[in-house]
């Protein structure tokens, strides 16, 4: 009975330490938190009619309650800013994560109106000390068409737990392609019109309508 | 005619170097050519490709598509195969190999992909991936036209890959033909979703897509392996190798101390006990 014992001695501890009740997400694995999002959002958008319809309310809804929680956008625009996130005002710094929060959360929903209902996700075994605060999780999605797609996130471990701050679709991680993106947008109008030009994508973005997802 | 075709590109991005001006990108040497071609590929997909893409996906029943899909992609496992052994990758190599006959076997000419969900994983190796696998470089970012994203390595390997496709040697040529343009439209409609969402997502297109490309590619050569790891299990992340200088941007909010990435002084670590600060 040794674990149990060494189970109870640690939710104890852990109890005894944190005077405020900590989040219960904190203390969970990075790739079993990324496992329990992936299946959670999953299973959502396959069971949900109105999700499976097309609804993009629902859909942003989904997106915005079960993945963005977890995910650190402000570090995600800085690493994307790059040198010139030292560069902007904090004022900046607030525009540019939210008008890139609004971005991914279009991107995110218009991703997950497609995926199909035999998708599978893979995990690859997380092979990490447990002391470690920078991860990468790898999975892949089996379909039942073409090869299987990759797909990576990276997470660290803040305050607040774990958080994804960059994911990889098909080889290319998203900090990455973007960066070119805004280095060269705030290359030619500065970050004020990198901030501008998201605006104006978003507002672009929200009167479209989401693609109806496949059979 | 693609020796031809890849001639009269290199003259063309001779011309183009002349007249080009500041270069941002060091992968991108280029890129006023590239972004012309880029412009003229994308009025070829606007007008001809992309409209019949569309009308074949939605109005084509699905399990002709698939047939489609599975007859063309049937044939690429055997060049698969050759390029996965040409890397000594036994296993996968054997895996296209035997993918190839059951498919085209049992799998009636390749229109069922019987291999697949039999649990034989699908590659898609080619010359450019074995070239890089044994060490030449990608060179820079090409958009050739028509065929779009290249790299230098990928579009000289382009003859091989052409040689390589069995469709290639097909008789007579006005079958060959009417199938290539086929499987052109078999694979632009498989990409139509992902293409409306780079549309959304994607400040400057020509930008997303390269920077998007170059990083995939090198992924496939190197078979899915990360920058820091070849490892295919999740684990731990080199902040500094990812990011470069930039890794220590956007810190932590708290005080804007960064996270400490060496592991604080633990006693247990057994058990996965929180980390007490």
């Amino acid at each position: 009975m040794k674990p149990i014992a060494t189970l109870i001695a640690t939710v104890s501890f852990a109890f005894a330490t944190h005077a405020l009740a900590a989040a219960p997400v904190g203390n969970e694995a990075p790739d079993v938190l990324v496992k329990r999002i992936s299946a959670d959002v999953l299973d959502t958008a396959k069971s949900d009619k109105a999700i499976q319809a097309g609804d993009r309310q629902k859909i942003i809804g989904l997106v915005e309650t079960k993945i963005l929680p977890f995910v650190d956008t402000e570090k995600m625009t800085a690493l994307a800013a790059g040198r010139f996130w030292r560069q902007a005002t904090p004022a900046q710094q607030k525009r540019l994560s939210e008008e890139f929060r609004t971005l991914l959360v279009y991107t995110y929903s218009g991703a997950l109106s497609q995926i199909k209902n035999d998708d599978k996700v893979e995990f690859k075994p997380l092979r990490a000390d447990p002391a470690d605060t920078d991860v990468e999780v790898r999975s892949q999605v089996n379909s039942s068409r073409g090869e299987p797609i990759t797909l990576n996130y990276r997470l660290n471990k803040g305050p607040q737990g774990w958080k994804i701050f960059d994911i990889n679709v098909l080889g290319a991680w998203l900090v990455e392609t973007y960066k070119g993106n805004f280095s060269s947008e705030i290359n030619k109008t500065g970050i004020d019109g990198l901030i501008g030009k998201l605006a104006d994508r978003n507002k672009q973005l929200a009167g479209k309508p989401l693609a109806a997802p496949a059979k | 005619m693609q020796s031809r075709r890849l001639v009269a590109v290199v003259a063309l991005a001779g011309l183009a170097l002349s007249g080009c001006a500041t270069t941002n990108n060091p992968r991108d040497p280029i890129e006023g050519f590239n972004r012309g071609v880029f412009a003229f590929n994308d009025t070829v997909d606007k007008y001809a490709l992309k409209p019949v893409a569309t009308v074949y996906k939605n109005v084509l029943p699905s399990f002709v598509q698939t047939g489609v899909h599975n007859f063309f992609g049937n044939l690429t496992d055997a060049w698969s195969a050759a390029n996965n052994l040409l890397q000594g990758k036994g296993e996968a190599g054997m895996q296209d190999v035997t993918r190839f006959a059951i498919n085209s076997t049992f799998g009636i000419a390749g229109l069922i992909d019987i291999a697949g969900p039999a649990g034989l994983p699908k590659h898609n190796e080619d010359l450019g991936q074995t070239l890089g696998h044994w060490g030449v470089p990608s060179g820079p970012y090409l958009v050739l036209p028509l065929l779009g994203p290249s790299t230098l390595r990928d579009t000289a390997a382009l003859p091989g890959d052409w040689y390589g496709d069995i469709w290639t040697h097909k008789t007579p040529v006005n079958v060959r033909n009417i199938g290539t343009g086929i499987k052109a439209i078999d694979t632009r409609a498989s990409l139509l979703d992902a293409s409306d969402l780079v549309e959304g997502a994607a400040l400057d297109r020509y930008e997303f897509i390269r920077d998007g490309f170059l990083q995939r590619r090198e992924s496939q050569v190197r078979d899915g392996g990360s920058q820091s790891a070849a490892a295919s299990s999740s684990g731990k992340l080199d902040m500094k190798s990812a990011y470069g200088d930039d890794a220590d941007v956007g810190a932590a909010p708290a005080a804007g101390a960064p996270v400490p990435l060496t592991p604080p002084a633990e006693t247990t670590p057994a058990t996965p006990a929180p980390v007490t600060k």
